[in-house]
């Protein structure tokens, strides 16, 4: 700390007065530039208790360079006829004969100090001349405070290695911290909410049993999508303006050519029980790509791939991967968003299983009361809408959708009869904008994010 | 006592519950308020049945045909209204606005069969359409409807073909010019007792099932049809509050479909209406038995791991869409759209979706010229997928995840992306040399900076690059400052 030695003299300065001192005073008095003071006051404020200084500011009158010039030398009026020889010019009759110099015995009074003795008048109309100026002036007022002494100790700010060599600190005082102040953030990265969910639902899945299925291909031809789900061609979900057709590649090439003739039978004719939509099946419609509009279509292949197996074996598989749909966007609506799908196939699996089901699901989800609703999907029978109760909402909102699949799409994959297949679905962008209360999807989803909210998003823990 | 409004969703399956009359006689059957009806065709007291003769020149545009009658009818107001509401209903949904099916409803009385469905060019027809004053040509109609708000949409339908469709009765009256219009001469009123409804159509099936719709939803004002009820036990039950008349023979169940009911067309969607009936939230819930031991994808544990420790290392993860413009992955980034082997959509509504992602490069840029008044530097990844075209796919596409980083400050940060690169391979165990581990060396590309780029090669494969990148891709994604970035499969660390 610089000069102690001013700080020292001011502290016995304040020791002599009652009540308290001006810095300019003080700075007056020890004979030092008030800057100095200045400095003293805010290092003696630094260590704590010791004075209290408050500031203060005051204006009075200080003369400009040409003001202090005309103090000096006289106003130039003054000057001018100090200059005419007692001979006289031609203009000196217009003059008096003597004069008094008021402006220079004005300057001069402000330039004693004695600015008060003056009128605001007097003052402006010198100011407009520019031969005065108004200053302000900063100053303390300087009492004592609660830890006042004449002496000055030195604080340190911080623990060295020195000090912890040598034994020092035991001798010195510390400053104290300021506990209400933040700390320096950690500089780290983060990860993206809407994946921090997914991480979690995927944990979920786990825990109960479920295998992943492999969802890594976005691109799909109706026949998996749509055909093998039994949803006939002429569906409007197969419309150019709800699913994303492709142009290239066109359309698909491959197909398992038995099964294929087994969904052509039974939309176009009916069969393993049932009448079938009774509708010319094309395969050319069968052929188009699209971007999937659920992952249910992988679903279908996994059961497939099941039904080839010599010995049916009881399957849970679950997928969160992105889909695809070419519909009308707005605040909550993109036209790629990710779905969850958990499948149980198993012999003799119940509406109560499927329940049962959602009802363990949900609970890790920290949701308990679950209520059904009867809805219709083309490809399960029955269907049932989730729905729980939002105890901030007080109402009862939809969580998921759920179902049967038809034996329309089971049977001809080649599936035992008496095995059923359960499923059900959620979105997950649904759940996350709950969770991290976002209102509009573009915020969590795609190139528009708020990124200061992908870092200050908490851990996500779906239970609670 | 306050009105309760009460919002029923009526699945897209039940068209038997599109007007007030099939609603209402649902729930009445259900609160066992009426017995579940049963419909049965009823000849007419006096004289033959009507007959509707279909030409084979219907071939060329509109080839099937199904009409019936419905006696003894007595209008109101509202059942008017409901009547032709149904119509427009059905319209809209299963005949997929009139293109599948069209309805014609008639006044029999002021018409005389047996009926001709033909077809015949535009300038052969002449009429008087419904609320006009004089008679048209088929082609003076096509213009005369360009402007109608509620008709244009329908022209399309027939309008390039060589003939229309045309129905006549036997006095060559025209009844209807389907799917555009109908004559006003047979038009219904209040006042009409018999009406003959025919539906023409592209689907024969659905045109049996909407006028299976229009005839039994309108039966009940007719005189002529009578009710059985039957009783039965428990499941028995409960399906005939459904409409669906049920008894029990030995162990079995015998249902009857009525023809409101097209959906029923497996006994799955009888059970489904028996749990309907019974209350989705009365069933007990169990817990399925089935024991399974969960298997995690192991493509997308590791992205899952790598992730982890890609945000430890100081970046963060963005998430962007895979579908995007043309210009995104290929002249922003200095390259030519053939090169890609992009996937094309065949009806994007805008440029954003004209084509899927085969970089994640473009995606991460833009979420920085989104985010530019962040503090610097900004430092982004990603690991997902993108798409390429691969004729060894059945689909003639597949999906490759991949792992993208950009950094983004005052300086390019080359060595910061290659300090990623190399604690990333430290993680996937792949050590710095050449051959059995991984080395980059200097790449053209014109995405990067000249001299600025290299490739990634392990086990001496290229997995990608990585570089600083040209200037004119950082100006085309309207970013000002220096920036490097890093693409590369992690499929081949499986």
């Amino acid at each position: 700390m610089a000069d102690t030695g001013v700080a020292e003299a001011l502290l016995r300065q304040i020791e002599k007065v009652d009540g308290g001192a001006d810095s300019l005073e003080l700075a007056n008095s020890l004979g030092v530039d008030h800057q100095v003071v200045v400095g003293a006051v805010k290092s003696l404020q630094a260590l704590g208790d010791v004075i209290s200084a408050e500031l203060r500011s005051s204006k009075h009158w200080e003369l400009t360079e040409e003001g202090t010039e005309i103090a000096e030398q006289g106003s130039h009026e003054a000057r001018v006829f100090g200059s005419i020889p007692p001979e006289g010019l031609p203009q000196a009759e217009l003059m008096v004969e003597s004069i008094q110099d008021q402006v220079r015995e004005t300057l001069l009074l402000v330039q004693r100090g004695r600015s008060t003795q003056l009128e605001e008048k007097e003052k402006n109309e010198l100011k407009k001349r520019k031969l005065l100026s108004e200053v302000t002036v900063k100053s303390y007022w300087i009492t004592k405070d609660s830890s006042f002494s004449t002496t000055v100790s030195k604080q340190e700010t911080e623990l060295t290695p020195e000090m912890i060599a040598t034994g020092s600190w035991k001798e010195k005082k510390f400053k104290p911290y300021n506990f209400e102040a933040m700390g320096v953030a950690p500089d780290c990265g983060h990860l993206h909410p809407l994946m921090k969910v997914r991480t979690q639902f995927r944990q979920i899945f786990l825990e109960m049993g479920f295998t992943e299925m492999p969802t890594n291909n976005f691109i799909e031809s109706s026949f998996w999508n749509f055909d093998s789900l039994f949803q006939p061609q002429q569906h409007p979900a197969r419309d150019q303006h709800d699913t994303f057709f492709l142009s290239e590649p066109e359309l698909a090439h491959q197909f398992p050519w038995d099964y294929l003739e087994r969904v052509k039978r039974v939309h176009s004719q009916g069969g393993y029980g049932s009448q079938g939509y009774k509708y010319d099946w094309k395969l050319e419609e069968a052929q188009k790509n699209i971007l999937r509009t659920h992952t249910t279509a992988v679903s279908a292949r996994m059961l497939y791939k099941l039904a080839q197996q010599e010995t049916f074996s009881p399957v849970k598989y679950f997928s969160i991967d992105r889909v695809f749909r070419n519909e009308t966007l707005d605040a909550t609506h993109l036209a790629e968003f990710h779905q969850i799908e958990g499948v149980v196939a198993d012999y003799g699996m119940t509406l109560g299983d499927l329940m049962g089901v959602l009802h363990q699901f949900f609970t890790k989800l920290g949701i308990t009361k679950l209520r059904f609703k009867p809805a219709y999907n083309p490809y399960t029978e029955p269907s049932m809408e989730v729905f729980s109760y939002h105890e901030g909402l007080k109402r009862w909102v939809e969580v998921g959708n759920s179902g049967v699949f038809r034996p329309e799409m089971l049977l001809p994959m080649g599936l035992p009869e008496d095995v059923s297949v359960i499923a059900w679905g959620l979105s997950l962008e649904r759940p996350t904008m709950i969770k991290y209360g976002i209102n509009n999807i573009r915020e969590l989803v795609g190139h528009k994010v708020n990124l200061q909210m992908v870092y200050d998003s908490p851990l996500c823990r779906l239970d609670s | 006592m306050t009105d309760c409004i009460v919002s029923i969703d009526v699945p897209a399956n039940r068209y038997d519950l599109l007007c007030l009359e099939g609603l209402a006689r649902g729930l009445q059957v259900f609160k066992n308020k009426l017995d579940a009806p049963r419909y049965r065709r009823v000849s007419p007291v006096s004289g033959d049945r009507q007959r509707l003769i279909i030409t084979k020149e219907t071939a060329a545009v509109r080839p099937h045909a199904v009409a019936a009658v419905l006696r003894n009818i007595t209008f109101t107001q509202e059942r008017y209204d409901s009547f032709i509401e149904l119509q427009e209903k059905l319209h809209q949904n299963i005949c997929r606005k009139r293109s599948l099916v069209a309805i014609g409803t008639h006044d029999l009385d002021t018409i005389s069969g047996p009926f001709t469905f033909t077809a015949k060019r535009p300038g052969d027809i002449s009429f008087r359409p419904l609320n006009q004053t004089k008679e048209y040509t088929a082609t003076q109609l096509m213009s005369l409807y360009k402007t109608d708000s509620h008709l244009k949409h329908y022209l399309p339908i027939i309008e390039d073909k060589p003939v229309y469709p045309i129905i006549y009765d036997s006095n060559g009256v025209v009844l209807s010019m389907p799917p555009i219009i109908n004559g006003d001469h047979s038009k219904i009123s209040l006042q009409t007792k018999n009406v003959f409804i025919e539906c023409t159509a592209t689907d024969l099936t659905k045109a049996k099932i909407v006028l299976d719709m229009m005839v039994t939803m309108f039966s009940e004002y007719s005189d002529f049809l009578s009710f059985f009820s039957e009783s039965a036990e428990s499941i028995a039950q409960l399906l005939t509050r459904m409409c669906l008349l049920s008894q029990t023979t030995g162990d079995e169940l015998e249902v009857e479909i009525p023809p409101t009911r097209p959906d029923v067309i497996h006994a799955c969607d009888i059970m489904e209406d028996a749990a309907v009936a019974y209350g989705f939230n009365n069933i007990t819930r169990t817990i399925p038995r089935t024991y399974t031991v969960a298997n995690q994808l192991p493509l997308n544990k590791l992205t899952e791991l790598l992730r982890q420790d890609l945000a430890a290392a100081g970046f963060t993860e963005a998430l962007n869409f895979a579908l995007c413009s043309q210009e995104d992955i290929a002249d922003k980034l200095g390259k030519r759209i053939s090169e890609t082997g992009a996937v094309h959509i065949s009806n994007p509504k805008t440029a954003d979706f004209q084509v899927a992602r085969t970089t994640l490069l473009p995606g991460l840029l833009k979420t920085i010229a989104a985010n530019r008044k962040m503090p610097l530097p900004l430092k982004l990844f990603e690991i997902s997928d993108v798409v390429l075209k691969d004729q060894n796919k059945d689909v003639g596409a597949r999906n490759s995840r991949r792992f993208s980083a950009v950094y983004y400050n005052k300086t390019p940060g080359f060595e910061v992306i290659h300090g990623l690169l190399d604690r990333t391979m430290q993680l996937l165990e792949v050590k710095a040399v050449r051959g059995g581990g991984y080395h980059i060396q200097a790449a053209d590309d014109s995405t990067f900076f000249p001299g600025r780029c290299a490739e990634i090669f392990v086990c001496g494969k290229s997995v990608g690059r990585l570089g600083v990148l040209h200037p004119d891709v950082i100006s085309h994604f309207e970013l000002t400052m220096p920036c490097s970035a890093l693409e590369m499969d992690i499929e081949p660390f499986l």
